[in-house]
């Protein structure tokens, strides 16, 4: 078991390179001169080239790439002189744009996108198990072809118009939430609270219905296995079947599924925040894409990768736990 | 037909009379078992033969009450003169498992992969008595491991299904059954998803066990070979229907239906230790 987790990590460190490296050659190769956006409206050419000069951007690709690896690991220097600015480690980059690095953009807006990432993953969990296991018992039924509907509604509407409708209803028809407005934790837990609702509700409701879906198909499968019937055999009550065969089987690949969203999601919801004016990492992302902030979207992008492999990784590690046939196999 | 069909041979501990399982279709509703008559006396062995679809399984899961929801199922099961399609469910249970165990054709799949065979072994015997500790149920399940043969059954008993072979799995699955030394086994194909060497030793050790243990058993297969080495009793079906009943030895030296013909003609004789030899002498005529 540790050997195998040695070498899950030492395979997560080599796709991480792998991530950096394509990601870093996709916004070299595809983004517009980064000198000329640092030097503003009213720049010389010669300027430009100074500005090249001393950010590296006169050098090959892959010595580039070395320095920003550097930076990741040790942090660096932008620039030369007066002008010179600091990256501290983990350097993702600098944002002339913002005077300021990358990373510590990320660390202030990461708790927002974190706070509407656990709500919204507890409340879909909750919502999308439930209502998959009642598909699946009450399988061909009306209950399960109501079901059917507003999963399908739920998979379809966008987050934007559901943003839409629910501040229509719950705000100002039926004045049930106030209007939302940032207010931090320790001055009104409540307000707080209240403020995060609408989003937890908008972000979760597609995946609710998938996992829905999910959570069905998955237990009317589960339902069909041999060993249920065993356990039958057995002379088990129902609720004995259901607990101790048909659930965890059916709930297993739930567990990975899961692990990979909500992994995604860390890495900001950029639809969502930007609706409902959240400032998180997925806001600054659209933002970043507005003002064409290259170094912020390429961080963003980093970030959000490095969290689906971490994920990825997490995932299979709890399926070695979870799942005997893994677990031995490993 | 119907005359070999309304034929007891014996009386007593299981008689399944008229017993008709049917599924909805398109067109009506389609008999897949129909009006079938099956008799067993304490501690019997009967063979149930015929192709695969002849409703072989859905006659073993009407028995146990076990059909899909779908099916809809007529006549009745008595087991010791009790009605087991009039019981309740909640009696029903105590009767599954513990008087009456089943085994199934293909044991990988019918063993939960996310749990150790100890744990399922035990599992069969709590759930049928009450008040056992932990401790006496592992003990018990590590003596029916033991005597179905798998070795180190005090280490084995903590590894997964997927852990074990084919034959081992099969033995398992035994275990499992024995457990509350039920009155009846219920072998449905127990044979077909393994290797002809293991196939004769799962045999062996059926038979071995009914010697021990004195259980009734019904031995479902397609194979006649299979049968003839255990059971004393064949019933072949066909279409859902009993085209012929009997003793073994008359069934193989003078089979009266054509189709139970066409079953003989088909007992391997080259890769089969335990059955055709045996059978073949004893029915002299064929080579
Ligand atoms: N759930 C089901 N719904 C409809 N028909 C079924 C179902 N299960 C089995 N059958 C039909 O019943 C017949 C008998 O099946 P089965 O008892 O499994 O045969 P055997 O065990 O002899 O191979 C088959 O023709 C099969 O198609
Ligand atoms: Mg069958």
């Amino acid at each position: 078991m540790p050997r195998y987790l040695v070498g899950r990590l030492a395979g997560m460190a080599g796709v991480l390179l792998l991530v950096c490296l394509f990601t870093y050659a996709v916004f070299f190769l595809l983004s517009p001169d980064p000198a000329v956006q640092v030097c503003g409206k009213s720049c010389t050419p010669e300027r430009i080239d100074q500005i090249r000069m001393n950010l590296g951007l006169d050098r090959p690709f892959w010595t580039q790439f070395l320095s920003f690896l550097g930076g990741l690991v040790s942090g660096r220097t932008y620039g030369e002189g007066a002008n010179a600015v600091e990256c501290a480690a983990p350097c993702l980059g600098y944002s002339f744009q913002s005077s300021q690095s990358v990373t510590d953009m990320i660390w202030q807006r990461l708790p927002v996108s974190a706070t509407v990432a656990v709500g919204a993953a507890v409340l879909w969990l909750l919502v999308g198990v439930v209502s998959g296991l009642i598909g699946a018992v009450k399988n061909g039924t009306w209950v399960d072809r109501v079901m059917t509907g507003l999963t399908l509604g739920g998979l379809s509407i966008p987050n934007y118009v559901l943003a839409l409708v629910l501040q229509f209803v719950l705000v100002v028809q039926l004045q049930w939430l106030p209007f939302p407005q940032a207010v931090p934790f320790g001055e009104d837990p409540g307000r707080w609270f209240l403020n995060f609702v609408m989003p937890w509700i908008v972000l979760a409701v597609g995946y609710a219905a998938a996992y829905t879906r999910l959570t069905r198909a998955n237990v009317i499968d589960t339902l069909q296995e041999n060993f249920l019937r065993t356990a039958r055999a057995k002379g088990l009550a129902p609720h004995l079947v259901w607990r101790r065969h048909a659930l965890r089987p059916a709930l297993t690949p739930v567990v990975t599924v899961f692990g990979m969203d909500f992994a995604g999601l860390l890495g900001g919801a950029l639809i969502t925040e930007t609706v409902f004016g959240l400032n998180g990492v997925g806001k600054m992302a659209a933002d970043s894409i507005a003002k064409n902030d290259q170094p912020v979207i390429m961080g963003v992008t980093l970030l959000a990768a490095f969290f689906v492999v971490i994920g990825n990784v997490v995932v299979d590690v709890v399926y070695t736990v979870i799942d005997p046939r893994v677990r031995v196999a490993a | 037909m119907t005359s070999t069909n309304r034929h007891p041979t014996q009386a007593g501990f299981l008689e399944v009379r008229d017993l008709t399982v049917s599924f909805p279709t398109a067109t009506g509703r389609v008999d897949v078992v129909s009006h079938l008559d099956l008799d067993l006396e304490p501690g019997g062995a009967l063979g149930i033969v015929g192709e695969s679809g002849s409703g072989k399984s859905l006659t073993s899961l009407a028995i146990m009450g076990l059909l899909p929801d779908k099916a809809t199922r007529s006549g009745t099961v008595r087991l010791d003169g009790e009605d087991l399609t009039a019981m309740p469910e909640s009696r029903l249970r105590r009767v599954r498992g513990d008087r009456v165990a089943m085994i199934f054709q293909d044991p990988l799949s019918s063993l939960n992969p996310y749990y150790t065979v100890g744990a399922q072994i035990e599992e069969a015997y709590r759930s049928h008595r009450r008040g056992v500790t932990r401790r006496q149920a592992h003990r018990v399940a590590v003596e029916a491991m033991e005597r179905v043969h798998i070795k180190d059954a005090a280490h084995r008993i903590d590894h997964y299904p997927h852990q074990f072979s084919g034959g081992m799995r099969q033995r398992v699955m035994i275990a499992m059954a024995l457990t509350t030394e039920p009155e009846l086994l219920i072998a449905d194909e127990p044979t077909t998803a393994l290797d002809v060497t293991v196939q004769a030793q799962i045999l062996a050790l059926l038979q071995e066990i009914r010697r021990d243990t004195g259980t009734a058993l019904v031995l479902i297969t397609h194979d006649l070979a299979v049968v003839s080495e255990i059971t004393d009793h064949i019933v072949v079906m066909r279409a859902g229907e009993c085209v012929e009943r009997g003793p073994v030895e008359s069934i193989f030296s003078d089979p009266k239906h054509p189709y139970t013909q066409a079953l003989l003609d088909a007992v391997p004789r080259i890769d089969d230790e335990i059955g055709a030899l045996r059978s073949l002498t004893t029915t002299g005529g064929r080579p």
